[in-house]
Parts: structure tokens; C-alpha cells; sequence
């Protein structure tokens, strides 16, 4: 178990980088246009996830699939964070289970750092779970509670089968110290910490094994204000010091604004804009991502009252049954003809820049 | 019952023990609701007044335990009075409810005050049909048939933005959105044309798109009743959105009450700073670092002596002790801005100038 695919991973000391030289197998996928220079860490190439719904007790028979990812394209630059946004049922979530593997894609490619883990079985994927790490919403259901604190950030070692040079033990307390815990709380339970400090617990626990990639959940979305921005700090800190590539998934954009580089917006299943995080936010082009931005309230009154506001009418269709071509024009107050019978493609509009509309339009919301 | 010996921090214009009827709509006087547990007594709210007129809305923000919720269902009388100990005034429309009975105050909820429940999936009942309890609250205010309680229920779901009500009225609770059933819970919470309606974090579990949808129904819905709102939230923009006036909770206690622009452009308390600066924004900086509060919020049995915020205020060890002993008093620094901080206020005006507004 211990053969990983990359060089010894035994001692993960602080500050230790791994953004030396890229794999030699990176270039097999063929990366987005504009990215063709870039150290490419994951490529995710027409991925879908349909869950059956069944019906029936004894014999289930498949009635319907429900499209929670449906054709998904986008690439990963090594030591960037990626933020995936969009409302519930959009599939952002799904999409973080996908790439770390706790889901079984339906169709499509994964691409991690020159393998591709599409659909490597539990035992060949082990190895690979080193570098693919996650932290979850909720800082209470994510940890065991009959667990000591030194335990659940241990486990990744013990999972591993990884020894440290200077012990398990020093290891998961200079974690602690790195998170902002004091090494003291190594033999504390979950229960006898906030909410804020156990969120703490679940990014040392990803730190573990100096992941290359952390798939991010909602992590700071069950948290107060003050907590939040705590934990968001250290999410950068750490990035920095160990120079890890985020795929950060939330449905605050304003958090998203602040930690993202690139900003993926996505609706029933389908990435619908794509951009670096000026362009979205300051050239947003897509109606959905306009309603969005406008939706989202600023805490400043004569701004608020006083700006644009596009309110959208209805709700998300199920993605049992989604609107046929574009997906949003049930929604969508520029919808034509055009966008009840053709699907609009993921073109790239401006460098770096893509958008899945027929009327594209810049418009300025924030 | 009796009210503890620690000093008042109310008496926002007007002395804070009156007993005569107040002039505003609804004034809330030195509230304080105890709960007495086997670890201690929470003080869940110690010490709150703020005063609130028809057609206005105030928003009471704060984080997790600052005490907002307790002080919602305080008004509505919602706390099992043999578990709690309350103590103070709620004045509405020239009632005492404090005083009241639990008949009387029954009478009043639903007809003339409503709440809006935070999480309409667990408030609405799964076993009864949309319409039947919304037509419930109606009823049992007004004599009507059940077949003119069901056509107000219809009216209702129309008013609040329901398609096809007359047949979604016979719906379900789980047939309907996380936005639609958020929008039936403020249809029941109108039907009896409500003057006070309080809404508890209406929508936190709703996306940002469904989020203002719902508060553009409940600003019309004020225009349409002129009723008073007081809308509890941890979200800063629906702050700025809606409010007209704020109350800056913390561990059960008001730390800053005035208008929305004093308390977003004027900001005198370090609590407010640091809640204004740990909020990601779209307009902001992006290359600004966040803000944070350092440390935890307080347990409210424990809560530190001195000013509650004492541990966490960065700006607290300028009191040279006093913030560790004495309880600031919430005191009007301009005409309706209450504050309640040790610091001078030229000196709190002038930290603020100097180094926090570069900062937000």
C-alpha cells in the first residue's frame, strides 16, 4: 500500500513543496485552449453523473436518472484554486465527489497529475487519495465523535501505512500547530471544541499527507461571520506554505470571489461560465451568472438599495427532467427560439473566458 | 421574576422602568430571558430595549448564541414560562405581554403578531395539506365557513407568488420548494393582516436567487399591511438590504443599536468593526485579507464580567482595566446611536477613522 505512484512519502515536514517539476505524463490530455503552457493538475473531460431512480421494492426497476453532472470540461492549473459555484442541485458537490473518486462517474475522464482515475477500483485509487484530499461542510458529522482529535488526524497515516520520521504522534501535533490548534488537544474529542475549531480539525486531517489537491465542500458555509473569515485566512496561509491547487466548492459568491482565482458557474449539471475571477465578476457574461451577482446582497445600504437587481422567477427545474438545449431558458428573460431547440457550447469569448449562451452579454452588477 | 441587581444598559430616549404604555408601536424594555439549567443559568438575552413603529423594519444581527432567536420568540410568547424567567417589558400597541396572560397573548399571536419561521420544512406539519394550515391560523381568528378559509388560503398563495395556488393549495408540504414553502409559511404568517411580523432568519436555507425573491415579497408585503418587521439575521447584506434600523447583539446584549447608515458608515463599536471586517464582499478588495474576530463567542452561563467583548476586543486593554469590571451602559452618542463601549467616543470615532475604515 505503500507504493505510491510519486517518489518516498515519508517524512511531511512543514513548508516541504511539492510544486517541483511537473510529471512527465502531463501532457497526454489535451488541455483547454490558452492553458497549453500551464502545469496541468487535473483535467476533467466530459463528466457525468446520473443516479438511477428506481421504483419498486423487491425488483427495482430504473425509472428515470437523475443528471446531477452532465458534461462537465474544465482543467485544474497546479497551486491555483478553482471555484465552483451555483445553487443547490446544481451538482457542485457531486462534481467534488467525482474527482475525489467517492463517486463513480457515469461517463467522461478524470485526469489527476498524468493518471487517469476515471474508474481505478477502490484499492488502485488508495495510493492516489494521498494527493486528493477533502474537507466537508459540516465540522460536526465529519468527525467521529468517539475519536480523539489525535486519532482522526492520524487516520490518514494510519490508512496510508505511513511512518514519519519523527512519529505519528509529532506529526498530527505540528498539524495541530499548523491549523492554529495548540498541540495540546491531541487527546481531546470532537465534542469539546466550536464549530470554527473543528472545521480546524478537518483541514489538519487533509493537510495530513501534504495533498497536492484539497476538494473543499462548503467548508466555511456552517460557520459564523468571524469564524468563517478565520478559517478562510488559514485555507489561503496554508495554500501558500505548501503550495496545494483548491477546487473550492460554495454557493456564497462573495466567499468564492475572495479565495478563487478561476470561477466555474454552474447550472443543473452544466458548467455555464467559466472565467478568471476578474472576468467573471467584473464581465460576468451569462444571464444566470448576472441573476446570481445581482442577487447576492452587499453590506452596504445606499449601494444595495440603490443598485440593479435581477430577480429571477421560479425555481431550479428537477434534474430528472431538464429543459431540453439551453438550460436555463425556462428562467432566462433573453430566451429565444434558438435556446428551446439548440444547446448553446462552452465557447471561450474572451482569453481564458468561457460561456455557454447564445446572447452573451457583458454587463456590470457589482 | 425579579429583575437582577446589575445595572440596567436599556434606557434608550426614554427612563427605562416606566410602566405607563409607550408611544412607539412595539418597545421592548430591559428585556431579560433566563434560563435556568444543571449547569448554570443561560442569560440569553440580559438586558435589551429598542423601540420599533409600524411600516419600519429592524434587523437584529449577531452571531450563533448572541441571544436573536431567544428574543423573537420572547415577543411572541413562545418560551414555557415554568423554564424560563423573564423579565422587562414588551409593549405592543399598548399591551404589556410580559405581563399578560397566556390567553391573551394567544390572542395576539397569529392576529396581531406572526412569526416567520427560519426552516419551513421542519414548521410546517408534513401530515396537513398547504392550504388547511394556512386556513388554520385564519379561522381561528376569524368566523368564517371552511370553504371561505379556503379560498383565503388561495388569495394567500397567489399573494405571495405561488402558481396555479387553487391547485397547489391541496398540495403537501415535501411537494413544494425550499422557496415555495418559505413563501407558504409567510402566506400563513400574513393571513390575519399581522401589524407586527417577526422573521427569524427567513432565508438562510434558501440560494441567493430564491433569498431575494423572498425579501422583495416581504418588503411588499409591508407595503401592503404597513406592518412593523423585525427581521433576525447573521447575513449583513440582507442587513443592508432591508433594515432600517439595526441592534448589534452580543452574548444577550445590544453592543450597538441606530439607523441602518450610522451602523454600516458610522460604526462606533469594535464588535461591529470586527463583524463588518470578517464579511467577504463582492465589492471589496479582494487582495485585502479578511478581518477576523479573534477567539470564540462567550457561553452565555459564563459570559465574562466587565463588557462581554472584553476577551476578543482588540482595542479593550485601552480601558486600563475598567473593561474587565465594569458593564458598558448603552449610551446615545449622536441623536438614535446607541453604543455601549468603554472607549471615549472622540477616541472610538478616531480609531475608527484612522485604522479599521481602511480596513472594510
Amino acid at each position: 500500500m505503500t507504493t505510491g505512484p510519486e517518489a518516498p512519502n515519508s517524512t511531511p515536514t512543514r513548508g516541504r513543496k511539492r510544486t517541483s517539476a511537473p510529471p512527465a505524463t502531463v501532457e497526454e490530455p489535451t488541455p483547454a485552449p490558452g492553458h497549453e503552457q500551464r502545469d496541468v493538475i487535473l483535467e476533467v473531460t466530459e463528466l457525468r453523473k446520473y443516479f438511477p431512480v428506481t421504483r419498486g421494492i423487491l425488483v427495482k426497476r430504473k425509472i428515470a436518472d437523475a443528471r446531477a453532472v452532465d458534461g462537465l470540461n474544465f482543467s485544474l492549473i497546479r497551486g491555483e484554486t478553482l471555484g465552483l459555484v451555483g445553487e443547490s442541485g446544481c451538482g457542485k458537490s457531486t462534481t467534488g465527489r467525482l474527482i475525489t473518486r467517492l463517486l463513480e462517474p457515469t461517463d467522461g475522464k478524470i485526469v489527476f497529475d498524468g493518471h487517469e482515475i476515471t474508474h481505478w477500483s477502490q484499492s488502485q485509487i488508495r495510493p492516489i487519495r494521498r494527493d486528493i484530499q477533502m474537507i466537508f461542510q459540516d465540522p460536526y458529522s465529519s468527525l467521529n465523535p468517539r475519536q480523539t482529535v489525535g486519532a482522526i488526524v492520524a487516520a490518514p497515516f494510519r490508512i496510508q501505512g505511513i511512518q514519519t520520521e519523527k512519529g505519528i504522534k509529532q506529526s498530527v501535533q505540528e498539524l495541530l500547530e499548523l491549523v492554529g490548534l495548540s498541540p495540546e488537544h491531541y487527546n481531546r474529542y470532537p465534542h469539546e471544541f466550536s464549530g470554527g475549531q473543528r472545521q480546524r480539525i478537518g483541514v489538519a486531517r487533509a493537510l495530513a499527507l501534504r495533498p497536492k489537491l484539497i476538494v473543499a465542500d462548503e467548508p466555511v458555509s456552517a460557520l459564523d461571520v468571524s469564524i468563517q473569515a478565520q478559517v478562510i485566512n488559514l485555507l489561503q496561509d496554508v495554500q501558500g506554505e505548501l503550495g496545494l491547487t483548491y477546487i473550492f466548492v460554495a454557493h456564497d459568491l462573495s466567499v468564492v470571489r475572495h479565495i478563487s482565482d478561476r470561477v466555474a458557474v454552474m447550472y443543473l449539471g452544466k458548467i455555464v461560465e467559466l472565467a478568471d475571477n476578474e472576468g467573471l465578476y467584473e464581465h460576468p457574461l451569462h444571464p444566470y451568472t448576472h441573476a446570481l451577482l445581482s442577487a447576492v446582497p452587499t453590506p452596504d445600504p445606499e449601494r444595495e438599495r440603490t443598485r440593479e437587481r435581477i430577480l429571477l422567477t421560479g425555481d431550479v427545474p428537477s434534474p430528472l427532467n431538464p429543459p431540453p438545449a439551453c438550460r436555463f431558458h425556462t428562467r432566462c428573460w433573453k430566451a429565444q427560439e434558438i435556446c428551446k431547440t439548440v444547446e448553446p457550447p462552452l465557447l471561450e469569448l474572451a482569453p481564458g473566458h468561457q460561456v455557454a449562451c447564445h446572447f452573451p452579454e457583458e454587463r456590470v452588477l457589482v | 421574576m425579579s429583575s437582577t441587581p446589575e445595572p440596567l444598559d436599556g434606557g434608550v430616549s426614554a427612563p427605562a422602568v416606566v410602566s405607563e404604555a409607550p408611544h412607539a408601536f412595539l418597545d421592548v424594555r430591559d428585556l431579560r430571558v433566563h434560563f435556568p439549567t444543571d449547569d448554570g443559568l443561560v442569560k440569553a438575552v440580559d438586558g435589551l430595549s429598542f423601540t420599533l413603529d409600524r411600516g419600519k423594519t429592524l434587523a437584529i444581527v449577531g452571531e450563533s448564541g448572541s441571544g436573536k432567536s431567544v428574543t423573537s420568540l420572547s415577543i411572541m410568547g413562545l418560551h414555557n414560562k415554568k423554564r424560563t424567567r423573564m423579565s422587562g417589558q414588551i409593549w405592543l400597541d399598548g399591551t404589556d405581554l410580559i405581563t399578560s396572560s397566556a390567553e391573551q397573548v394567544r390572542a395576539l399571536r397569529g392576529e396581531k403578531m406572526a412569526l416567520i419561521f427560519q426552516d419551513p420544512l421542519s414548521a410546517l406539519h408534513p401530515f396537513y395539506k398547504v392550504g388547511d394550515q394556512i386556513a388554520e391560523a385564519y379561522r381561528l381568528h376569524n368566523k368564517v365557513s371552511k370553504a371561505k378559509a379556503r379560498e383565503r388560503s388561495i388569495e394567500l398563495l397567489r399573494l405571495v407568488g405561488i402558481p396555479e395556488p387553487d391547485r397547489r393549495v391541496d398540495d403537501y408540504p415535501h411537494q413544494f420548494s425550499g422557496g415555495m414553502r418559505q413563501r407558504a409559511m409567510i402566506a400563513m404568517a400574513v393571513s390575519c393582516n399581522p401589524s407586527l411580523l417577526i422573521a427569524d432568519e427567513p432565508t438562510t436555507a434558501l440560494d441567493v436567487t430564491v433569498q431575494a425573491q423572498i425579501l422583495e415579497l416581504m418588503k411588499e408585503m409591508q407595503r401592503e399591511f404597513n406592518s412593523a418587521i423585525i427581521i433576525i439575521t447573521h447575513d449583513l447584506g440582507v442587513v443592508a438590504d432591508v433594515a432600517d434600523e439595526v441592534v448589534v447583539m452580543y452574548a444577550g446584549r445590544a453592543m450597538e443599536y441606530g439607523d441602518v447608515a450610522d451602523v454600516f458608515y458610522r460604526p462606533e463599536h469594535p464588535y461591529t468593526w470586527g463583524l463588518l471586517g470578517s464579511v467577504t464582499r463582492l465589492d471589496g478588495d479582494r487582495a485585502e485579507r479578511l478581518q477576523p474576530i479573534p477567539g470564540n463567542p462567550p457561553s452565555l452561563i459564563n459570559v465574562p464580567p466587565g463588557c462581554p467583548f472584553h476577551p476578543r476586543c482588540p482595542y479593550g486593554s485601552l480601558n486600563g482595566g475598567k473593561e474587565r469590571e465594569i458593564l458598558p451602559l448603552l449610551e446615545e452618542t449622536t441623536p438614535g446611536h446607541l453604543v455601549a463601549c468603554h472607549l471615549p467616543v472622540e477616541e472610538r470615532r478616531r480609531i475608527f477613522r484612522d485604522e479599521v475604515a481602511a480596513t472594510l
